[in-house]
Order: structure tokens, then sequence, then C-alpha cells
């Protein structure tokens, strides 16, 4: 790694843990409904919403009322999402006079977006009009973050409280989540994003001539080029804070209008993981123990720094294939070195490892360079972020939650070893919490494995794959890790937007974000009901350096043994067959 | 070293017949329908019948690999069932061996069934299973006991050794805390009247062999959780190694080369992974953990029990026989103003001579090496002694107490009581010896006042001793997060000295059984389990409320009955030994666990090169044991999977051993030898096994 990289990546880590406690502070009062400095302003706005939508906002419901209270919000969501994409040929604000999107990507965009995937089969400036973009998308951008936390919220309070059934209010925790959290937030980052250069406008495209004609494939000159325009600092703004990652345009951030400059990359960096990071503290603040959250915040970064160091090595390292022809691919000061295939040159190999693999530990997806350009043992970085279950920051509340989920493993486990009933936070984990964390850690690996199994058999499956050999496998299991994460991210490579793709990624959509979800809250409405067992020294604390490195080997561990065959069949494969 | 690991260091006890038997039993549990139970270890008998099926194939027709190779595979799977059942047979076949036992002698009893609930009245012979319960039946000398029931009559000495293993003769009467007697036991002398209290086969011997025998063992929370736990990774190692076989064939389509791997190999791979360490012995430590109470002879009434023990946060200890010694003893003399201390020495002697209680024989002793007094006999002074009364609550001496001249009236008691005696005689109870008496006191003992004639002579200090070694047994506890609480009859003085010498982090003094309930309810409703012992009858509402509740085993019925344990020996101090058990029974689930998961690591870096050698020989890098062969990488993963169930054994049989340490030591030390060995126990083993393979030129 060199120095430069080092800095980089100190800068970016450095800058983000400095905000945990600030915002994750204020996002505790925001769940626990404390009076904030933003009130004033959002208070009377607040009220109102409840008002008109006849919400209740003094009534806590329990786990069930919670679960169907998100999937009725999140399915609505959903279909509307499908029928704007249906029908925006007849709707305003379609400049570019785009068609109705064809209803399997119609029904696989209107997924991504309710799961907070934000997979694109779809090219957004060639598809997309600028009342879809900003009505569904970006709209659902925010209520897909908000479901998380409002999740999240819930789900924490189940691990506060002691001899209770309820949770709290869905309803309240997603308008709080949005008002207070997410609408500030991505105001001020538009505005900093339109500071550097990002468009915001309803324009149609712009045609620009060329100074230099160049020549399409058929020889004939090309004298004009389209430049894509629209509402995209808003998009952008809740697409990385809100972990989304649905990108405006077809190449997400590394397009110079979704983040032009290294400073609108450092920033757009920094949102991937920044509530998802604060959230720990949060989740310190309202159990009553921040050490608890300063732990799990400790595993996490832990974890991606190790990721951080391989994908940084792999990249900036020469290709063997490359070293044979005797090609320089030392750094210098002439040239980057390493792997630049598929890499903006503003951003170059450093930011490019790290966006890569701080979008795929947080259920982000969007990305500033391709994945399928990266060396083999780079691009399995990626991979393996997801294959952990998405938990190392993970979604906003979404990441957290599952982190928790390992936590009532490792804490299960551990209880053994020491010879007691395992306790978590003064709950007895007991068969139903087994059951349910047993079902959670199950669900995605089964999904990832069984859709990439079916891909591969059938011919509608192959017909996707661009590359050959070894590769060619990597970019279909890529395909399914993504979507049954809720990432997002794409591999790219496979032609995605077919029938085929489209239906059974927007099944591994579902599955990864709904069949976690309410099995979470079922979770977390049994430890609502337990008593509280008070710690004694017998009591296993989950704070210390021995926990956080015993749940980081629980979190490692499991992934491993579930995608060891997989991998070794995709990039470790194609790593030993380049270096041979 | 504590009484549990000591008996831990004993051999196990198990004989030739007994593993004769367990083989025999591993094989009729390869029943289908009881294997289902364990659904890793079923997995595990799916994989074997396939394998077996796919070598008939290739012996009889073009098979997918080679034979002999599919045959050995196919064999060491059955090995690995067979050794998982051995385990668990191996764990029962204990038990049953004391079972038998236990049945030889309840079957040949019969019984004198009573017309009359009397002694004296006519009775006919029966056999002991004719009895119906409130039926009343005679036990004369040399008789066994035909049932469970409560003596309604008489006084017998009874052998209860057939349940204890204890020789010493119990006395047994009707009324009081020794009135419950056990079906299967003798009565050596007198007789007794019984009145049946359990329903034929539903006495406390019918009920212990059920539970030896694991006829009623029904699964435990923490196993169900576990269990849960296993068959998630069975689910999710199913799908890895099934949806191998697509990637594989796709993998073959794409490289343009090599062979598709075969069905052997996934189900090699999925019994490797799966696992079966922990599966196959799971039932083997539960049975175990039960069989280590017996063998500390205590008996429980459910799995449950046991594992409760483990979790338990208070121990309610009864001061007497727990915490202090049976008895007080007398250490110090303090003699009243201007009276010699050898006088006093010599008084208390005399007072005690014929006292035969230990208090009293103790001041005797006390006397003697203090003073070198030596003990002389009652006649030879021609004294007569008088016993303790409730009445004038003294005991003593009368020496000559006709003749006035060389009259010694000597009393020893309570001060109030020895006061009013020397005030009766004329003399006055001086005020240091009164500050004398509330020292003692304050300090924990028990003052007895010595009176001669009218003159107070002094003090004895009769001391609680507290027995050896408690203090560091309670800071142990303490270390495992376990609050100990002494409950005595004491008033508040004494209890604080005593509980202050003891080191025990709490005390209830002048408890009364009401107290107990009420003290066990207010920690339960913090959250708290409180573990108790106990023997009368009025114990027994405490008793039912406490998680872990241990009867004595001379207690009455009704506290056997409230109790979800029963110690034969009828010592308090087990209560420790119990918690030690139940805490070893968890541990050993999750040392066990833990390894088993752990060793997957090496078996995918032996299994998966060797499964794709065809199609990416590349992948070989990954071989980093440098196996022989692929045949001999996939063998040596399967054999060291099927023995290393056999290696574990007797840990699962003996528990992994317990020591009294924070739960952070606890965990670090089980994390580096069965998490770390468990990561790298594997790979030596499995080199190993294939050098082995090598060397007879069979990889």
């Amino acid at each position: 790694m060199t120095p430069n990289a080092l800095l980089q990546i100190s800068l970016y880590l450095v800058v983000l843990l400095l905000l945990v406690k600030p915002l994750g502070a204020f996002m505790a009062r925001v769940f626990q409904r404390e009076k904030t400095f933003l009130d004033p302003v959002l208070g009377p706005m607040e009220r109102m919403i409840y008002r008109v939508a006849r919400i209740d906002a003094g009534r806590e419901m329990d786990w069930k009322e919670n679960a169907i209270a998100m999937l009725l919000f999140n399915g609505i969501g959903l279909l509307f999402v499908y029928v704007l994409q249906r029908a925006q040929q007849l709707l305003p604000l379609n400049p570019e006079g785009m068609g109705a999107v064809s209803p399997d990507s119609a029904l696989n965009t209107a997924v991504s977006f309710a799961t907070n995937t934000n997979w694109q089969g779809y090219g957004g400036e060639t598809t997309m009009s600028y009342l879809t973009q900003m009505l569904a998308l970006t709209v659902q951008n925010f209520v897909s973050a908000a479901t998380g936390l409002a999740l999240l919220a819930l789900i924490i309070r189940g691990f506060a409280r002691h001899s209770v059934r309820t949770l709290g209010n869905f309803w309240v925790d997603m308008t709080r989540s949005t008002l207070y959290v997410l609408l500030p937030l991505s105001i001020i980052f538009a505005l900093i994003l339109v500071s550097q250069g990002v468009p915001q406008n309803v324009s149609p495209y712009e045609k620009v001539p060329f100074l230099q004609s160049p020549r399409d494939t058929s020889g004939a000159e090309v004298k004009e080029q389209v430049i894509a325009m629209g509402p995209v600092a808003s998009q952008i703004a809740i697409k990385q804070l809100g972990t989304n990652g649905g990108g405006f345009f077809n190449v997400n951030s590394a397009h110079p209008y979704e983040n032009p400059t290294p400073f609108s990359n450092f920033l757009e960096e920094l949102a991937i993981l920044l509530i998802a990071a604060a959230l720990c503290y949060t989740y310190g603040r309202m159990v009553g123990d921040t050490r608890q959250g300063w732990a799990l915040l400790t595993a996490m970064t832990l974890i991606l720094v190790g990721m951080l160091v391989v994908c940084v090595w792999a990249e900036s390292g020469s290709n063997a294939s490359l070293a044979r022809l005797g090609v320089d691919q030392m750094a210098g000061p002439g040239q980057a070195g390493g792997n630049m295939e598929g890499k903006e040159v503003r951003f170059g190999i450093a930011n490019s490892a790290l966006w890569a693999t701080v979008t795929t530990s947080a259920s982000n997806g969007s990305v500033n360079a391709m994945h399928d350009s990266f060396t083999p043992l780079g691009g399995m970085i990626p991979l393996i972020a997801m294959h952990l279950g998405e938990v190392v920051f993970g979604g906003v509340g979404s990441g957290l939650y599952g982190m928790l989920v390992f936590v009532i493993v490792g804490v299960f486990v551990a209880g053994l070893l020491v010879g007691r009933t395992p306790e978590y936070l003064g709950h007895k984990v007991e068969s139903f919490e087994m059951k349910m964390a047993s079902l959670l850690i199950l669900i995605m690996p089964l999904a990832v494995l069984a859709f990439t199994a079916l891909a591969v058999v059938m011919p509608d499956g192959r017909a996707g794959i661009a590359n050959p050999g070894a590769h060619g496998f990597s970019e279909i299991l890529y395909t399914f890790t993504s979507q049954a994460n809720n990432n997002g991210s794409a591999f790219a490579g496979v032609s995605a937007n077919t029938p085929f793709y489209n239906i059974t990624g927007a099944l591994a959509m579902l599955i990864g974000r709904y069949w976690l979800a309410v099995p979470t809250l079922a979770l977390a409405g049994s430890l609502a009901r337990k008593k509280l067992v008070p710690p004694s020294d017998g009591t296993l604390p989950t704070h210390t350096p021995l926990f956080i490195f015993w749940l980081i080997a629980v979190i490692l561990i499991v992934g491993a043994l579930n995608f060891l065959p997989a991998l070794a069949l995709g990039p470790v494969v194609e790593y030993f067959m380049m270096i041979h | 070293m504590t009484a549990a690991t000591a008996a831990l260091k004993k051999p196990l006890g198990l004989t030739g017949e007994m593993y004769r038997r367990a083989f025999l039993d591993s094989l009729a549990k390869l029943n289908p329908r009881l294997m289902m139970r364990n659904p890793v270890m079923f997995v595990v008998e799916v994989g074997s019948v396939l394998t077996t099926a796919l070598w008939i194939q290739a012996l009889i027709g073009t098979g997918e690999a080679p034979a002999w190779y599919i045959g050995f595979v196919s064999l060491w799977l059955w090995f690995t069932v067979l050794f998982a059942n051995f385990s668990e047979a191996l764990a029962e076949g204990r038990g049953k061996a004391q079972a038998e036992g236990l049945r030889r002698a309840r079957r040949e009893t019969l019984a004198k069934r009573l017309k009359e609930p009397r002694h004296g009245a006519a009775f006919e012979s029966v056999p002991s299973t004719e009895l119906k319960k409130g039926d009343a039946f005679l036990v004369d000398a040399g008789d066994a006991i035909a049932a469970d029931g409560e003596v309604i009559e008489g006084i017998a000495s009874v052998d209860e050794s057939a349940i204890t293993g204890e020789s010493a003769p119990v006395i047994r009467e009707s009324g009081g805390d020794r009135s419950a007697v056990t079906g299967g036991t003798r009565v050596l002398s007198d007789w007794l009247v019984v009145r049946l209290t359990a329903e034929p086969g539903g006495g406390f011997l019918d009920r212990m062999i059920k539970l030896i025998e694991g006829a009623r063992r029904q699964k435990t929370p923490n196993e169900i959780a576990l269990n849960i736990l296993l068959a998630a990774f069975t689910i999710i190692f199913l799908v890895v190694c099934v949806t191998l076989l697509p990637f594989s064939l796709f993998s073959v389509q794409v490289a343009g080369h090599g062979a598709p791997v075969t069905v052997t190999v996934l189900v090699a791979l999925l019994v490797c992974l799966i696992p079966t360490t922990i599966g196959g012995l799971l039932a083997a430590i539960g049975i175990a953990g039960m069989d280590r109470m017996i063998r500390h002879n205590v008996i429980a009434t459910s799995g449950r029990a046991v594992e409760a023990a483990g979790d338990v946060d208070v121990l309610l200890l009864d001061k007497t026989g727990t915490v202090t010694l049976g008895n007080r003893m007398a250490t110090e003399f303090t003699p009243a103003p201007g009276v010699a201390k050898e006088r006093l020495a010599d008084a208390a002697q005399l007072a005690s001579l014929a006292d035969e209680t230990p208090e009293g024989r103790s001041i005797a002793v006390l006397a003697k090496e203090q003073y070198g007094l030596r003990g002389r006999e009652v006649r030879e002074i021609a004294a007569h002694f008088v016993p303790f009364s409730a009445q004038t609550r003294m005991s003593g001496a009368d020496i000559q107490a006709d003749n006035p001249a060389f009259r010694r009236i000597i009393r020893k008691g309570a001060s109030e009581a020895i006061r009013a005696f020397v005030e009766a005689e004329g003399g006055t109870f001086p005020p240091a010896v009164l500050q004398t008496v509330q020292d003692v006191s304050r300090a924990g003992g028990t003052p007895l006042v010595v009176a001669e004639n009218s003159e107070v002579l002094g003090v004895i200090y009769l001391k609680d001793i507290v027995k050896g070694g408690i203090k560091e047994r309670f800071a142990q506890l303490r270390l495992m997060g376990i609050r100990t609480v002494m409950i005595t009859g004491d008033n508040q003085l004494t209890a604080t000295a005593i509980a202050a010498e003891a080191g025990v982090d709490d005390f209830l003094a002048e408890a009364k059984p009401e107290d107990k309930l009420r003290l066990i309810r207010e920690y339960q409703q913090g959250g708290r389990l409180v573990a108790m012992t106990g023997d009368g009858t009025n114990d027994a509402p405490a008793l039912a409320q406490a998680d872990v509740a241990v009867a004595m085993n001379t207690g009455t019925q009704s506290a056997r009955e409230a109790a979800n344990m029963i110690d034969l020996d009828s010592n308090p101090t087990k209560l420790m030994e119990i918690v030690e058990i139940g805490k070893q029974l968890l541990m050993t689930r999750g040392t066990l666990t833990t390894f088993s998961i752990a060793n997957d690591v090496a078996k995918y870096f032996a299994i998966i090169p060797a499964a794709f050698a065809t199609t990416y020989p590349a992948l070989n890098a990954l071989n980093i044991m440098k196996l022989a062969s692929p045949e001999s990488a996939i063998l040596s993963a399967v054999i060291f999977n099927a023995l290393i169930i056999v290696a574990l054994i007797p840990i699962a049989l003996r528990g992994v051993k317990y020591r009294p340490v924070s739960a952070v030591q606890l965990l670090r030390r089980h994390l580096l030898i069965y998490g770390f060995g468990g990561l790298v126990a594997p790979f030596l083993g499995i080199k190993l096994i294939d050098m082995l393979m090598a060397a007879f030129g069979w990889a």
C-alpha cells in the first residue's frame, strides 16, 4: 500500500469515526422521542403528518402489528413504483419521451427500490422519466431507508426492554427517521454536491457538437453527443446516505455528473457508512450501555479494515499475466500502477478499492469503478463483504439488526462455553431466539446458492454471461449475492435486464429483505417479553476485546463455511490460474 | 480439588460387558425412526445408504467412481453413524446396569398388608405390586420395605444401602422429619407400620429406575436450542453441497475439461461439514450429565433440573451442617474476677462429665487439653449428674450434696438461668461476667456461664466452627457469579459474626421457614435463579418454589416430593457440586460445538481441491496439506471425521474439566483449546491419516 493510499484511507476512517458520536446521539434522541434542536422547525410538520394520516403517535404496537404495518407500507410503495414506471409515457416531466418500462424490468426495479437494494437492471438516463426518478425512485430511496431505521428502532427497543409486549410504533419511527434524520442530512448533502457541479434541473438533455468527430462502428461520422441532465443531486444525496445505491445514471458514481470531484467522492464515500456507523452509538445509548455499541462498531471496523487492506493490495499489485509480457506495473509519478482497468483516473486505485469495499460492506451498492474489472482477489472482496450477510455496517438499520443476530448466535455458543444459559443485555437466549437467529443466518446463503445454481443450469441464466470460464461464474454469483443481500451493486458483465434475471432477482431481493426483517422483529418481540436477568460475575460481558474477537470469528467462520466452495470455483480459481 | 473434580478423576467404571452391550445397542439404534430424532446423524445415515447404493451400482455395472473407493467412503460413513450411536449406548449402559440392580431389589418383595392400620392387627402376605395407595403394611426386622410410604407407627433402624450405597443404617420413626421410607430398603431391627403414599410403579425406586434408564428422558431447553442451531448448519451445508453439483457441471463446461464432482464426494463433503462431532455426542453428553449426578449420589428428577443447576445465581445454605460443623465447640474459658482459670476449668469439666452432647464433650476435651485435667469418672468422685431440662435450662453435677462442708453444686447454662440460680443460692451475678457474656454473643459464640453454689466462676465460650475450606469455596462461587446466602435461626448478632467468618455474601437471621419462601420469591422476582436444600416438611413450600431444590434423602416424603433433586447422602454441601455438574454439562456442549464447527475449515482445504482436481488443476494450490491424491484426501477427511467422534467420547462422558474462574477467563481458555485447537487438529489428523494411507500404498 502506497503512503498516498494509506493517507486517504486513514483520513476517511478518522473522519467517519469522529462523526459517529454526535450523529449517533442525535438519532438516539430522535428514536426516543426526546427534544432535538430541529423541533421548532420539524415539530409542527411531524404533528401535521400524524393528524393527516390519523396516526395515534402515543399508541405502541407489538411486533406483529409493526410487521404488518411495515409490510403494508412497503407493499403499497412497491405497487406505486411499478405503476408509475408502466405509465410514465402518459405522465408529465418526461422531456425525453421515455416509453413504458417492460413489465419484468418494472417489477424488478419496484422490488429493488422498495427493498433498499437498488439493483438496477436498467440504464437510468435511457429508461426513466424525471417524474419516475423523482416520485418513484427518490421517494423510495427515502422510505426504504426510513423503513430500515424504523425497524432498527423497534428492534433495539426489544433488546432494551423487559417484560413488555410492545416495541413502539412503526409509523412514528418511520416519520421521525425521515423528517429528522434523512431529510436534513440529504438537503445539506445535495447542496454540497451541487456546489461540486452535480446537476439539479428538469431540463431536456443537452446536445453538444464534438470538437473532433469520432466514428461509430459502422464507420459513420458522429457529429454531436447527448449529455444527460436531470434532478441528480437530490437523488445522489439520499442514494448515498440511505445505503440505496441506485444511481441516476447507468454508470452510477463513476459518472462525472454524479461524482465530479475528489471532494464529492470523499463525501459520497463517507455518506455510505455514516448513518450505519453512527447507529452503533445510537444502539448503545438506547440499551443504556454505550460500550455495547462501541463493541459492535469495533468489530465492524476491524473486519472492514481487513477487507480494505486485501482489496487495495490486490488492486495495486501487478497482474501476473501482464508481468510475463514485461509490462511495467509499478506505481510512479507517471502512472498509477496496478490494475486501472475499469477505474476512473480521477479516483485512482485507493479510492476505487475503498469505495468498492465500503459500498458492499454497507449494502449501498453504488459504484465509482467497475467491480467486474477488478483483479480476482480484489473483486472477491466485494463478494465476501456481501457474503458476510451485510452486517459489517450494512444497510441503514438492517445492517445493525443483522449484526445483532450474529451477536445472539455468538452469545449462545459463548454462554455454553462458560457453562451458563446464555444471556445478552439481561435477556436469556433460549430456543425461540435460536430458532429465529438460525432462520436469519440460513436464508441468505440459501437464496444466493439456490438462485446461482438455477442460473448456471438454465439456458436463460447462461445466456446472460459475458465472460467465459470461472469469471462467468463469479458474475452470476455476484448478481444473486448482491440482490439477496439487498446490496444492489453490480459486477457488471451479466446482461441482467432479461425476464429470467429480473424475476429471479426480484424474488431474491424480496427474500433478502422481508424474510429477514420479520423474524428479527419476532426475535426482538420475544426478547422484550423476557424478564430482566441482572448481570452477575458469572455473566459473560459482551463489550470486552475477547467478545469482539469472538464475534468477528463467528461472522467470518459462518460466512466462510457458507461460501468457500462457491468462491473456490469463482475468484479463487481465477486467481490461481492468473498467477500460474 | 473439589469433590466434583475428585469424582471425575475416578475411572469411568466401564466394563467389558458394557462395551459389548453398547456395541449391540449401537446397531439397534440404526433404525431410521430412532435416528430421525437426531437430524444431524440422520443425514449421515441417509448419506451412508446413498453411497452404499452407489457402491452396489459400481459393483454390478458402471459406477461413478471405482467400486473400492465408493465402498471405502460408504464404510466410513457407516462407522460415523455407529460411533455416534455407540457413544449414546455407552452413556446409557452405565445407567442400565444401575437400574437393573435397583429392579432386582424391588422384584422379590412380599408385603404384609394389614387389615387395620395399627401394629398387631391381622395381615396377609401379598406381592408388593398388589398394594394400593393408602394401604398400611407391617415391616418386621429383616423384611424389605415393599414400597414408598410414611411410617405411621413404630421406630426401626433401616438399611438404605440399596439406594444410597451407604452401609450405616438410619433410624426411621413415625411423625417428624424421619418418617419417610423408600421401597427396596430393609428394616434391620424392630418393626414399622407403613402407609403407602405412592401408587405401585410411581414410587421413588420406580422413578429412579426410569430416570436412570432414560426412558423418560426428554430434551432439555438448552439442548433444544442447540439442536436448532445444529439443524440450521446442517441445512446450510446440505444446500452448499447440493448446489455444488450444478456449479461443478457448469465449471466443467466452461473450463472445457475434467469430470463433474461425483455424488460420493458430495456426500463425503456433506458429512464432513455438518456438525457430526457434536451432533453424534449430544445425546451422550446429556445422559452422562444425569449420570454424573447419580455418581455423586444425587437423583435429579429431570434433565432440566440438572441444566438449571448450571445457571443458579443464588445459593441458600442452611448454616448448620453446611457453613458450620453441626455442633458448637468450647474454645475458651473466661473466669470471673478473682477466680483462677484452673478452678473454672475444673468446675466446667465436672459439670460436663456426664453430658454426652457434643457441646458437653467439647468442654471436657478443652479442659483436658488446656489445663491437663484428666477426665474423671462420675462414679469415682461420688457426683450426681443433673441433666439439662427445659425447666431449669441448666445442667451440671451435685457433689456430696448432703454434706454442707464439702457440698458442691455445679451448674452451667444460659446467663439468665445461672443468674436465677446464684441469686437463689444467695450470691450475686458479677457485672464483669455479664460483660463477657455480651462480648461472646457479639463474636458469634454462645456463652455458657458456670456457677458453683452461690459463686459465678466464669464463662465458657461455645463457638460455631466454620467448616474448613468453606471460605475459599464461597470465594470460588463468587468468582462464578454465584451469591451465597446463609440461613440461620440464630440471632442477628451471632449470625453477623458467623457470616463474616465464613465469607458468605448475605445472611438471613432468626429465619422461619416462611422467611425462606419469601426470600426465594424476592430473588426470583429480581430475575435470579435460586437453589436450596431442605429436609423438613416445613421446607416443602420453599423447595417447590426454588429453581433447584435438593431434598435430603433423610427428609420427609413431602420435602422429597417438592424437590427436583434428592441427595442420597443427605449432605447439604452437595449443592455446590450440583452447580458444578450443571455448568459442566453446558460447557461440554459448548466446547464440542465450537470444536466441531472449527474443524470444517481444514476439511474444506482437504476436499475442495480434491473434488475439482480434474476441472481446475490450479485449485491444487489450496491443497496446503499436500495430501497424496484426491481419493486419499477425501477418505482421510471422512476417516478423521469418524474417528474424532470416538476420540471425544471420553470428554463427552466425563465432561469438560470444571474450573472456578471468571466467565472471561473461562471463555478465553475454551476458545484457545477447542476453538483454535479445533482449527488446527484436523489439519494434523487428516495429514497423518493420509500419510498412513500413502505408506500402505492405498493413496
